[in-house]
C-alpha cells in the first residue's frame, strides 16, 4: 500500500476523507447517499437519509446534459431545473441544512468551468460542502480544477473505471481526495439486477495500490448489492435507487431505504 | 505553428479542444488516437480508403460554376459538390474513414448521432457495407421533421432509437450515443459525426474530410487558374467546412463559416465545456447549454467543433449568423436559378453569399455544397404552402 500524501501544503486530510478513514478504522463501512440537489423535497430526503445512517451526502447539481447519468437521474435532474434549481439555489439552501456528516457536490465540468475554478470552490465552501465529484473530468484534465480545489481546502474525489489500466490506477489515487469512486460497471448510473462483476474486482485492484479509501458507485442498486459490494470496499454510493425513492415516495421512502441499506453492509 | 496541422499532444488547438470525458472512455480515446495515427502513416490504409472513396462514394466530386446564379449576383461562384457522393452529403468521407479504421481496431459494432439524419445514413451504409452492426441515436424532435432517413437507416439494417431526453435535438442525440459508448465500448466504437467531441475526433474527423479541399484547391487551379477569393460553408458541428478549409487556410482566401442565428456557438456563444471538448457554447449564465433552434435539423446544436473556435479565435476564418428566412429563399434561389436543390444547411451558406455578395463583387467564391435538399423537399412542401 502506498501513503497516499494530504494536500500540497497541508498535513492533514480534509474534512470527509479524515471522517472516513476514523470510521473505517472502527469497523465501519460507509454509505453515501445521492440526492439531486433542487428536486422539489431534497432537503427533506437529505436529512431522512443523513438520520437512517447515511456517513456522507452527495447532492447532485442539475445539468441540461448528464452524460454519466440513466434515465431516473436525468429525470430528476430536468424536473429540478424545470422547478428553477440553480447552483446558486442549491447552495444557498446547501448551508441552511443543518447536518452533521461531510457534504460532497456531484456536477458535471462546464458547472465549474463556467462559474470559474476559484470561484466554484469558494462557492462550496460557503456552502459548507467540502467536497467535490466531477464525473466528466479524467485524470489529465483535472489539473486546473484540482489546484484551485486544493487552495480552497475542497476535496476532489477522483472516480476509477473498470477500463483502466493497471498503471493508470495509482496515479488517480494519488490525485483522489476524500475517496476513490470505484466505478462500478461500463455504463450510466441505474438500477441493475445484479451487481456487476466488474464492480468487486475495480474495488479489488483500487485497495491494492491505495489507502484512500474506495466506496464503489453506479449499479449498486439495493441493499444486497451494497453488502456484496462492502465485501471488498471500504463503502458504497447509492444513486438511482435512493432518486428513484424520492421521486416515488419522497423523504421518508429514502430514509427507509438507507436505513435497510445501513442494516445490510453493518450485518 | 502550422494552421489545421496536428493539435498538441492533449487534443488542444489553442485552447480549445481536450479531452473531458468519464474516466470509462480515456482508455479508448486513446486507443483511438494511436490506431488513427499509425491508420493515418499506413500507406495501404490510405489506399484502401482512397479506392473505397473512389469506387464506392464517386470521389472526387466535381466542382460546378453556377452562371446564372452568378450573373445575377455579380460573382464567380463556384460549388463544391459534394452532395452527389454516394448517400448525398459529404458526412460519407468520414463514415467510410471511421469505419475502415474501426474494422482495423477489431470492434464489431458502432453507435452514431445523427440530426438531420446524413450522418445517420453514412453511417448506416457504412455499416451495411463493411459488415458492422450499427446503432443511430436521433432526437424525437428529428425524427419527426426527417422520417424519410429514418426509414432509409432502417432499410439500410441499422436501428434507430428516437432520443426523448432534454431538447430531443441533436445534442441529446450525442449524449445519448456516449452513454452507449460508455456502456459498449469494449466491442464498439463511436462514429461521431463532426470535428467535435474529445481528442482525437476533432482532428480525425477533419483528416477525413481534408479531401474536400485538397480536390478543390485542385480544381480551382485548373480551372481559373488560382485559389478562390472567398471559401464559404455552413457550420453546425461544422466538418464539412473544416473539410474544406483545409484545402485553403493556407491561401489568402477569406474562411467563412455561417452559422443559423439560433444556433450560433461562435457569434453567440461563450467558452464551455460539454461532449468532450472545450469550444464555443451557447449557455446560460449558470453554464447550462441551451438549445439551439434553426431551420435545419443538421445545424440544430449549441456547440462547434474546437479548431473553428481557434481560428475564430485568431482571426483566420469568420463566423457570420443568417435566418431561417434567409435560408428559405436562399434554398428556392438555387433551386430556380441552377437546378440544384440544397440540403436546408449548405443554404445557409448560399443565404449569406445572396446577403453579402455586394461586398465583394467580380470575386471568385467557392461554396461547399455538403448535401443535397431531397431530405428537406417535404419539409419545404408545409413551409412554403
Amino acid at each position: 500500500m502506498s501513503q497516499t500524501p494530504a494536500a500540497p501544503g497541508s498535513t492533514a486530510y480534509g474534512r470527509m476523507e479524515q471522517s472516513f478513514r476514523d470510521k473505517r478504522a472502527a469497523g465501519r463501512k460507509l454509505l453515501v447517499p445521492y440526492i439531486t440537489g433542487g428536486l422539489p423535497g431534497w432537503e427533506d430526503a437529505l436529512r431522512a437519509a443523513v438520520a437512517a445512517g447515511a456517513d456522507a451526502i452527495e447532492i447532485g447539481i442539475p445539468f441540461s446534459d448528464p452524460v454519466m447519468d440513466g434515465p431516473v437521474i436525468q429525470e430528476a435532474s430536468q424536473r429540478a431545473l424545470d422547478a428553477g434549481a440553480t447552483p446558486v439555489s442549491i447552495f444557498d439552501q446547501a448551508r441552511s441544512l443543518d447536518v452533521d456528516v461531510p457534504l460532497a457536490v456531484m456536477c458535471y465540468y462546464n458547472t465549474v468551468h463556467h462559474a470559474g475554478h476559484h470561484r466554484f470552490a469558494e462557492q462550496l465552501v460557503a456552502a459548507g460542502v467540502c467536497a467535490a465529484i466531477v464525473p466528466d473530468l479524467p485524470l489529465e484534465e483535472s489539473g486546473p480544477w484540482c489546484e484551485a480545489a486544493d487552495a480552497s481546502s475542497i476535496e476532489t474525489v477522483m472516480l476509477a473505471a473498470p477500463t483502466a489500466p493497471d498503471d493508470r490506477l495509482p496515479r488517480v489515487c494519488a490525485r483522489a481526495r476524500g475517496f476513490v469512486y470505484s466505478v462500478g460497471l461500463l455504463g450510466v448510473t441505474g438500477e441493475r439486477s445484479a451487481l456487476a462483476a466488474t464492480a468487486t474486482a475495480l474495488a479489488t485492484r483500487l485497495k491494492a495500490v491505495t489507502d484512500v479509501p474506495v466506496l464503489v458507485g453506479v449499479g449498486v442498486s439495493n441493499a444486497a448489492q451494497a453488502r456484496e459490494a462492502v465485501q471488498v470496499a471500504d463503502g458504497v454510493v447509492q444513486g438511482a435507487s435512493v432518486v428513484r425513492r424520492l421521486l416515488e415516495g419522497g423523504a421518508e421512502a429514502v430514509g427507509e431505504y438507507i436505513a435497510e441499506v445501513r442494516a445490510a453492509i453493518d450485518d | 505553428m502550422t494552421l489545421m496541422a496536428e493539435p498538441s499532444s492533449t487534443g488542444r488547438f489553442g485552447e480549445f479542444g481536450g479531452r473531458f470525458v468519464p474516466e470509462t472512455l480515456v482508455p479508448a480515446c486513446q486507443e483511438l488516437e494511436v490506431a488513427f495515427r499509425e491508420a493515418w502513416a499506413d500507406p495501404s490504409f490510405r489506399l484502401e480508403l482512397h479506392e473505397i472513396l473512389r469506387d464506392y462514394a464517386g470521389r472526387p466530386s466535381i466542382i460546378t460554376e453556377c452562371k446564372n446564379l452568378g450573373r445575377e449576383l455579380g460573382i464567380r461562384l463556384v460549388l463544391k459538390r459534394e452532395d452527389l457522393n454516394h448517400t448525398g452529403s459529404h458526412k460519407i468521407n468520414n463514415v467510410l474513414g471511421q469505419t475502415l479504421l474501426a474494422k482495423r481496431m477489431g470492434k464489431k459494432r458502432i453507435v452514431a448521432e445523427t440530426g438531420a439524419g446524413q450522418h445517420g445514413v453514412a453511417s448506416a451504409t457504412a455499416a451495411a457495407l463493411m459488415g458492422l452492426e450499427c446503432k443511430v441515436y436521433m432526437g424525437a424532435v428529428d425524427v419527426e421533421r426527417q422520417e424519410l432517413n429514418v426509414f432509409r437507416m432502417r432499410l439500410l439494417g441499422s436501428e434507430v432509437e428516437a432520443v426523448q431526453s432534454g431538447s430531443r435535438t441533436l445534442k441529446d442525440a450525442v449524449n445519448e450515443a456516449m452513454r452507449d459508448w460508455v456502456a459498449t465500448v469494449e466491442s464498439t466504437h463511436y462514429c461521431l459525426g463532426s470535428v467535435m467531441g474529445p481528442h482525437p475526433y476533432p482532428w480525425m474527423v477533419r483528416e477525413f474530410h481534408r479531401v474536400i479541399g485538397d480536390e478543390a484547391r485542385e480544381q480551382c487551379r485548373a480551372a481559373y487558374g488560382a485559389d478562390p477569393d472567398v471559401v464559404v460553408a455552413c457550420v453546425g458541428g461544422g466538418s464539412n467546412a473544416m473539410g474544406i478549409f483545409s484545402g485553403f487556410v493556407d491561401t489568402d482566401a477569406r474562411l467563412v463559416g455561417v452559422e443559423p442565428a439560433g444556433g450560433a456557438a461562435v457569434g453567440r456563444g461563450v467558452p464551455g465545456v460539454v461532449h468532450g471538448m472545450r469550444s464555443y457554447l451557447m449557455q446560460d449564465e449558470y453554464g447550462q447549454v441551451q438549445e439551439a433552434h434553426s431551420i435545419s435539423a443538421g445545424l440544430d446544436y449549441p456547440g462547434v467543433g474546437p479548431e473553428h473556435s481557434y481560428l475564430a479565435s485568431i482571426g483566420r476564418a469568420e463566423y457570420p449568423a443568417v435566418t431561417d428566412a434567409e435560408v428559405i429563399d436562399a434554398f428556392q434561389l438555387l433551386a430556380r436559378t441552377e437546378g440544384i436543390i440544397p440540403a436546408l444547411e449548405c443554404a445557409h451558406a448560399l443565404a449569406w453569399i445572396a446577403r453579402e455578395a455586394h461586398a465583394f463583387q467580380g470575386k471568385t467564391v467557392l461554396m461547399n455544397l455538403s448535401g443535397r435538399g431531397d431530405k428537406d423537399v417535404a419539409q419545404m412542401m408545409e413551409i412554403l404552402k
